[in-house]
């Protein structure tokens, strides 16, 4: 059994897996249902100065069986009464004195601040989490996103929370900047300790073709919402790991969010630098049941690893993300379709096909056929063997890769509906083992011909020897 | 584990390795297309139809997010014997009967078997799933080796507690091993479980003993007063006895087999054959008629079942009876036999059967099937004579043990039931449902004594 608690900014928690700020920790009731079913922390709806909210409020995307792929909301922060919420975290601090309770606080003045914080920390709250990151209707009121947007405002109001608190304080950013790590930075500057991300994305998730109204329709008209959900998930992992590998960003305790379902996303999260992770739009579609998979499979993996606590685990994937320029040009992989699996859809023929490099044929049909149906070239040899597929017509319908013209893009392996069937494996290639594309602009091999006149002039002057 | 000595295997050259597994194992991409269909339903149905109420979606949930260890606690966890239930449970009447699915017209989720996926793949690789607690010192002996035992030691090892287990077979498993289609499970599929649930804890098996009620003679017997003076707790597992006959003129004699008979030597009598049988006539109505018509067709026999009421009236499943029908049994109902016919040389040439009118014969309208084989599934006698031997034992006007339905204790405050001795016939989950109901109450029990 690893080590599945963690120490955030110096708050233990019995482990990594909290609810973000959103409908499931409107209240206390909520927040000790998810305490009883194994989560271990909560930040709390957002609190301030009570809204009031619209209905109808989310939008959702399907994609073909796949329900709420995506879910888009136009929800403001809580519409309860501060006095009640702080009346429930007072309770669920005193029946869970362990779990870890996150006062995500939205308000506009630095008094406002002043105020909120001194209330929810006499409240009990063990972490304070200020909400820069609501893309829709408080950001227009000079909060949430408005906020996250502009770095100098953002530091401004982190350090007045900082100077307030006695809790540590998390900023939670939004996603719809051009560079996280311009917020990051302020963050660090600020003085606050730690950082969540990402909140959700600007989005209008459809438009009723009848009305010409966009979706979630509200009366006879819409608004931009904010995108979250398992779609989103890598927008956050990048977003996320941008500042686990920055210099300055990754002294931050880092809670990682967006579109965490299970023990899987989690762990990559975590793998790329996140402490804790947060979810919502998973326990809004099937509750807070989730986390006993998310526990389990997690402790599990780790186990399976040798790792005994999931600190182990924490930025393990960080060193790997590279700039493109460092990447290894000599890797080399053709696309290898297992026989004994294939159903013969031939989904992979077709994206390679229109979508590829035309490089998995068909069997059966001869040069002329091949021609006519669009190849360009023709595999030096057409392999020879027997299909045992369940479900195909033996042979008849399983295509072939013709290993030299394949670029190993990965599309047929993605397309293909029955995983394991297409596999990528690795082949030698011809380019000098382990180089860059960094490599040959320092060595000025970074030239490659057949492209504009004028560019070919200039490099002929740079480099005269470069073919 | 102790075993005191080798287990008998299952030898190969049994006719049961001619059948195909209709529903094989999935594969980890099967399985997890299949899962990802489940809806995750909240208070599923599923879970209610389920005799030992296995928490379905979340193991199938599991089975999708990659976790399949955690499916396979999940399951277990509830139904030790979730391997075997995978293969032999009739879910269409149980769990997938009830699917959601179901009520919108489309195929149910096919819960048996993603059970199977996830309970094989893990034992398979990480057979040490539980850790039972620390010996307690308490002994108690199980009588019998069918899934009631076999569940309720594991469960009992699982608490500390020392097992031994009397098996009056020389291999163990009771019907699990002997009785199960072979197209939805093989004999050493339930022995592998068995070893498995052995390896569990400090459970020792004993075959070819019988627990008799009076004095034991011989090695190969042991007696209910032994057992009752030298444990501190009895769980009887006796499951039914041997096919009743019909009591009809040419019923003895070679070429008519009572069903579990036949059946038992399909499934495990190594190079027994049918020698040239091309037609055979099954009489019953009831799920084992269905198995052994059902088996004798998918070994190239014609069958011609017979039943004494109407199709709308058999106890068999329909399911069961549309599948045997696709594979070529013919059902005649409204027939009584009333003699099998046999030639000078006694090998059986037919059987002649009457019409009947709400299951009585009509007189004067007999008719004739040709057979050379004639297998008889109209019930099974029971075993539970020995149970009286234990005292304050009783049995019920059709022979099953009485027991308190919320605890499985009988009238002797050391002694627990379960399975078909008690229920009268019902399925390898409900053995295995009432086995944990007499565990937790026997570990109570247990643990209130000094
Ligand atoms: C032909 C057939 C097909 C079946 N198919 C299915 C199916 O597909 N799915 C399903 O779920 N269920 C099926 N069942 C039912 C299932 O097999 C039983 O419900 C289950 O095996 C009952 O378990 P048990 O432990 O109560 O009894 P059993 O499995 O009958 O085990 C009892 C054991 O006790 C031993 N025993 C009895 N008396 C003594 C004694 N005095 N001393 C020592 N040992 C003794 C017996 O030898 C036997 O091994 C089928 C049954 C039959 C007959
Ligand atoms: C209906 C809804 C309401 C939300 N309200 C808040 C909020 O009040 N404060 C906040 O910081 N984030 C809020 N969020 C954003 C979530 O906390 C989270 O950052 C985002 O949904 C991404 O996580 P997910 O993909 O797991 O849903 C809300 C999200 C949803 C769907
Ligand atoms: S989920 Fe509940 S609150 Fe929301 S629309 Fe449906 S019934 Fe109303
Ligand atoms: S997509 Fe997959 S299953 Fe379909 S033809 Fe290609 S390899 Fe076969
Ligand atoms: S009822 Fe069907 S869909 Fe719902 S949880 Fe059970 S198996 Fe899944």
């Amino acid at each position: 059994m690893a080590d599945l608690s963690i120490d955030f900014c110096g708050v233990r928690s019995p482990n990594p897996f909290w609810l973000a700020s959103a409908p499931p920790t409107n209240t206390g009731d909520q927040i000790m249902r998810a305490f009883d079913a194994g989560w271990g922390g909560a930040v709390w709806k957002t609190l301030g100065n009570p809204i009031v909210n619209v209905s109808s409020r989310f939008g959702g995307v399907d994609y073909g069986n796949t329900r709420l792929m995506g879910l888009n909301n136009i929800e403001l922060i809580t519409d309860r009464p501060l006095e009640v919420n702080l009346r429930e975290m007072r309770l669920v601090k005193k029946r869970y004195p362990k779990h870890t309770v996150i006062a995500s606080l939205m308000v506009e003045t630095k008094e406002e601040w002043r105020e909120i914080i001194h209330k929810v920390e006499d409240a009990g709250a063990d972490l304070l989490e200020l909400n820069f990151g609501c893309p829709h209707g408080m950001c227009e009121r000079g909060m949430g996103s408005a906020v996250g947007n502009e770095p100098r405002v953002l530091q401004e109001i982190a350090s007045w929370a900082v100077e307030f608190a006695k809790t540590p304080v998390i900023v939670k950013l939004t996603p719809n900047v051009g560079d996280i790590t311009e917020p990051g930075e302020a963050v660090v500057r600020s003085g606050a300790p730690a950082a969540s991300l990402i909140n959700t994305v600007k989005s209008i998730v459809g438009v009723d073709l009848d009305t010409f109204v966009p979706l979630p329709k509200v009366g006879n008209a819409s608004t931009n919402g904010g995108y979250c959900g398992p779609a989103v998930k890598p927008i956050a992992l990048h977003l996320l790991s941008q500042l686990a590998r920055h210099p300055e960003c990754s002294k931050l305790t880092l809670s990682g969010i967006g579109g965490i379902s299970n023990w899987r996303d989690a762990a990559e999260f975590i793998a790329l630098g996140a402490t804790s992770v947060q979810v919502c739009t998973a326990v809004m579609h099937y509750g807070y049941r989730i986390v006993e998979d998310m526990i389990e499979g997690l402790n599990d993996y780790l186990d399976e690893k040798g790792m005994r606590s999931v600190s182990e685990l924490r930025g393990r994937a960080v060193p790997q993300y590279k700039e493109w320029g460092e990447l290894d040009l000599s890797y080399r992989v053709v696309a290898d379709i297992d026989e004994r699996t294939c159903i013969g859809c031939q989904l992979c023929y077709v994206a390679c096909m229109d979508g590829g490099h035309q490089c998995i044929h068909l069997p059966g049909r001869s040069e002329e056929e091949a021609r006519r149906a669009g190849h360009t070239h023709l595999p030096r040899e057409i392999p020879d063997r027997v299909v045992t597929a369940k479900a195909g017509t033996p042979g008849a319908r399983v295509p072939f890769v013709d290993d030299d013209e394949c670029i190993g893009c990965n599309l047929c392996a993605l397309v293909c509906p029955v995983p394991g069937t297409i596999s990528m494996k690795q082949v030698p290639s011809d380019r000098p083992p382990g180089e860059t594309w960094n490599d040959r602009v320092t060595k000025g091999t970074d030239f490659v011909p057949g492209g504009l006149d004028v560019t070919a002039a200039v490099r002929a002057k740079k480099a005269p020897k470069q073919a | 584990m102790r075993v005191m000595q080798p287990r008998p295997a299952l030898p190969p050259g049994r006719l049961e390795e001619k059948f195909d597994d209709k529903k094989p194992r999935y594969d980890a991409a099967e399985a997890v297309a299949e899962a990802n269909r489940c809806l995750y339903c909240s208070d599923a149905p599923c879970i209610a139809a389920c005799p030992t109420g296995i928490d379905i979606p979340t193991f199938i949930h599991k089975i999708a997010t990659g976790n399949t260890k955690g499916a396979a606690r999940t399951i277990l966890s509830a139904n030790i014997l979730g391997a075997s239930c995978a293969q032999a449970c009739p879910v269409e009447v149980l769990c997938a009967g009830a699917c959601v699915y179901n009520l919108w017209g489309r195929e149910p989720i096919q819960i048996g078997r993603l059970q199977r996926f996830a309970v094989e793949t893990t034992l398979e690789k990480a057979p040490r799933l539980f850790q039972p607690n620390p010996r307690t010192g308490k002994k108690i002996a199980l009588v019998g080796s069918g899934p009631a035992s076999i569940a309720a030691a594991g469960l009992l090892a699982l608490e500390g507690h020392t097992c031994v287990i009397f098996e009056r077979k020389e291999l163990p498993g009771g019907l699990n091993t002997l009785g199960i289609a072979p197209y939805k499970m093989k004999g050493p599929d339930a022995i592998r479980e068995l070893e498995w649930i052995l390896s569990l804890g400090d459970i020792e098996l004993r075959t070819g003993v019988e627990v008799v009620g009076g004095r034991a003679s011989g090695p190969r017997q042991i007696s209910a007063e032994e057992l009752i003076s030298q444990y501190d707790a009895v769980f009887l597992g006796l499951g039914l006895g041997a096919d009743s006959k019909i009591g009809i003129e040419g019923e003895d004699g070679p070429g008519v087999w009572g069903a579990v008979d036949l059946i038992e030597r399909i499934k495990a009598q190594p190079g027994f054959a049918l020698g040239g049988v091309k037609r055979a006539v099954v009489v019953g109505g009831g799920n084992t008629a269905l198995d052994i018509a059902h088996e004798l067709s998918l070994l190239g026999v014609e069958v011609d079942m017979v039943y004494r009421r109407s199709e709308a009236e058999m106890s068999g499943y329909r399911h069961e009876l549309d599948g045997a029908r696709k594979d070529g049994v013919r059902l005649i109902e409204n027939r009584q036999p009333v003699a099998v016919l046999r030639d000078e040389a006694g090998k059986v040439t037919g059987v002649r059967v009457q019409r009947t009118e709400g299951g009585r014969p009509l007189p004067g309208t007999d008719e004739v099937i040709s057979a050379d084989l004639v297998a008889v599934a109209i019930g099974q006698n029971r075993a539970t004579q020995v149970a009286l031997a234990f005292p304050g034992v009783q049995l019920d006007a059709k022979g099953r043990v009485v027991v308190d339905p919320k605890t499985h204790r009988t009238g002797n405050p050391k002694v627990w039931s379960g399975g078909d001795c008690v229920n009268g016939g019902k399925e390898v989950v409900n053995a295995a449902a009432e086995a944990r109901t007499a565990v937790r109450d026997i570990v109570a029990a247990l643990s209130g004594r000094p």
